[in-house]
């Protein structure tokens, strides 16, 4: 074991795919710079900058992946993927379906994602329930340096498009890139335990759609992704000091849905609370609201999502995405009735 | 016609005043994320913005402070936007790289080559509600490879519309040389879309008015769109904190941290072959020396290279730049004063 950071993890594991497949190639704007070690280690034949040009290289990367290659692609943030979106959600997404599972598209796009260091809505922006709305695509939100490390080793094993989202906050090299550049005047709130941690020596492939706990609890159980699972823990440490004992479960994804673990949790506790940074509206809190119906269930369920375009303000931002102060404050009903 | 230099020297003053003041305010941790200012863009801004008048639209890059305030925006109200204030142009929930003004029709975004169908949607309008009145759109040379940029271009010709596409070209498409990643020449493309296409020196603020007068006028006329290729320096490069600008500033400390995973990675097992490292390697080199012939002479700085053309006599010049500094320092004091009130 060795300890990395989220963004040292998903660099490492790259590298090590890399070595092992020459099939491997990776590409999107400036990954001369933004990976320049991998650029000087592998050649720009497979570390190519791009041109800005999202609609073009994801596309590309689509018929290389159809063709052999497995690239692994970069668009620096979701919100940018939306200029791609015909590749994605058209193309990308339809290759095995429509060849019957004749032909597959086994391709990775990395984008950063999330929010909490004051770039504003349209580079702030979550988005997964957008991309895992549609059949043929994973879509994969890793936590920690292990799970960014291990699934991105699954993703690219895998034989299907798999969108991989490095949630801004938990990524040094995106938080010095976009947030702080280079000041030490500006601080943010990042979880510590997503930002560094253990990870193996040799990468092995950490199974899609599988959820993970992070804490365990009977009194109810909160499910997110991302840094949201972060701020959950933290939340449930207060509820703890309370008697609320909590099961934090952390998704790893959104497609593949672990829908097992929700369901049995929530059927254990009796008290479910969705942490969502994507948008409320027509997203996971809304999808795991139904599958806990479907399963016949009717849990105490609340949700602490983002409820509108981010603000770049700092304070009306930091109140906008999921803190810990409402994940507490929309657990208190319940401690209140029991 | 000629350009009234000492009106435009002020605008340009004042934008590149009041985005000197931002940067100390970002450097300060005041304003959180990026910060793209147009530093060495400000030839190109006031030559166009000043063919502008009432009805007229703005479609903005990520870089809309300096346009936004040669428009006539309050100086305050951006920078109370940038901090993120109640009082800012948009209350706050924009920053720096979504201003908007309703009043003055200009309206800035994040998404690269964004301004191109956002001015042709303008210029829409303008057909059925102003005719006669023109959008501009300004954009980087990185932007020329965004597929809705380019599709911009083909609609504002087949439909006449009366656009004027400025393109400031620093030479990088974000980080990356454009040359790199451009294939072409940027104003053989142009013409191919069936509109003028015309090189100008952007830091040479009349040579800018004059280009984009002709232009203006053409729209304004039915004419339908034209392009402008302004070749131009910025010494902060992308975004303040720009990594290339910081080796090249301080090349012991940030290649310090570099230094190491690089050295791995140069000898690192199954990459590729020597050459491939090497040429990397070169690659690299050369655009950190890129960014480092930036800072050396800023030759082309136009807020410098007008004011060496005014002939005004030391005396009425100082006083206007003084007259200028107190207003933009006003601004500033009156923002940061909102912000502590807050």
């Amino acid at each position: 074991m060795r300890t990395l950071t989220y963004a040292e993890a998903i660099e490492d594991a790259l590298a090590q795919a890399m070595a092992a497949d020459e099939r491997v190639v990776t590409f999107g704007e400036d990954v001369h710079g933004l990976r320049m070690n991998l650029y000087t280690r592998f050649g720009e034949a497979r570390v190519r900058p791009a041109p800005i040009s999202e609609a073009a290289f994801v596309g590309a990367a689509v018929g290389a992946a159809m063709a052999g290659l497995r690239p692994v692609v970069e668009v620096m943030m979701v919100d940018f993927l939306a200029v791609a979106a015909d590749a994605v959600f058209n193309h990308a997404a339809k290759v095995e379906g429509f060849s019957g599972g004749r032909w597959t598209a086994p391709m990775v796009i990395r984008c950063g994602c999330g929010g909490g260091y004051g770039d504003g809505g349209q580079h702030q922006q979550a988005l997964w329930a957008w991309l895992a709305h549609v059949p043929g695509l994973k879509v994969v939100v890793p936590s920690t340096p292990a799970d960014a490390g291990g699934l991105l080793t699954a993703a690219i094993a895998d034989d299907g498009p798999v969108v991989f989202m490095e949630h801004k906050l938990l990524a040094d090299d995106w938080r010095g890139y976009l947030g702080s550049g280079g000041r030490d005047t500006v601080a943010y709130d990042v979880p510590t335990a997503g930002r560094e941690g253990e990870v193996p020596e040799r990468w092995e492939a950490t199974p899609l759609g599988e959820a993970v706990i992070r804490r365990a609890g009977d009194d109810l159980v909160i499910v997110g992704v991302g840094v949201g699972i972060h701020r959950g823990a933290e939340a449930a440490a207060v509820l703890a000091e309370g008697g609320c004992e909590a099961t934090v479960l952390d998704l790893r994804g959104v497609r593949p849905l672990d829908r097992e673990a929700i369901v049995e949790h929530a059927r254990r506790t009796g008290r479910v609370l969705v942490v969502d940074e994507d948008y409320r509206d027509f997203g996971l809190s809304g999808e795991i609201a139904a599958l806990l119906l479907e399963a016949g269930i009717g849990p105490a369920y609340a949700r602490v999502c983002v409820d509108d375009t981010l603000p770049f303000a700092h304070d009306a931002e930091r109140r906008a995405l999921p803190n810990v102060e409402r994940i507490v404050a929309a657990v208190q009903p319940w401690l209140a009735a029991t | 016609m000629q350009p009234d230099r000492v009106d435009l020297y002020r605008r340009m003053l004042r934008s590149r005043l009041v985005e000197q003041a931002i940067a100390v305010l970002w450097h300060q941790g005041r304003i959180s994320g990026e910060m793209h200012l147009g530093i060495g863009e400000e030839g190109i801004c006031a030559g166009v913005i000043d063919q502008l008048g009432d009805g007229d639209a703005l479609a903005l890059d990520h870089r809309g402070t300096a346009p936004l305030v040669m428009r006539g925006v309050d100086p305050a109200a951006v920078i109370a936007e940038c901090l993120g204030l109640p009082a800012g142009l948009c209350g706050g929930m924009g920053g720096h790289m979504h201003l908007m003004s309703r009043d003055h029709l200009a309206a800035a975004s994040g998404i690269v080559g964004a301004a191109g169908p956002m001015a042709c949607g303008f210029a829409l309008a303008h057909q059925h509600l102003r005719p006669g009145r023109v959008a501009v759109a300004f954009f980087g040379e990185g932007a020329t490879n965004q597929g809705m940029l380019l599709e911009a271009f083909n609609l504002a010709v087949c439909w006449t519309l009366p656009v004027v596409f400025v393109c400031k070209d620093n030479g990088m498409a974000i980080t990356t040389p454009s040359t790199k990643v451009t294939g072409g020449d940027l104003l053989e493309r142009l013409r191919g879309f069936g509109m003028p296409a015309v090189p100008v020196d952007g830091s040479d603020v009349e040579a800018v008015w004059r280009a984009s007068r002709e232009a203006v006028d053409r729209a304004r006329h039915g004419g339908g769109p034209s392009f402008l290729l302004a070749r131009c320096v910025r010494p902060d490069g992308h975004f303040l904190g720009d990594a290339l600008v910081e080796i090249a500033r301080h090349p012991m400390r940030e290649l310090g941290a570099r230094a190491g995973p690089l050295a791995r990675a140069a000898v690192g097992e199954s990459g590729g072959s020597l050459f491939e490292r090497a040429a990397s390697l070169v690659s690299l080199t050369a655009s950190i020396g890129r960014s480092a012939a930036s800072q050396v002479v800023w030759r082309r700085d136009p807020v410098r290279k007008l004011r060496g053309r005014l002939d005004l006599g030391t005396a009425a010049l100082e006083e206007l730049e003084a007259g200028i500094e107190g207003e933009v320092q006003q601004a500033v004091r009156r923002a940061v004063a909102e912000g502590d009130a807050a």
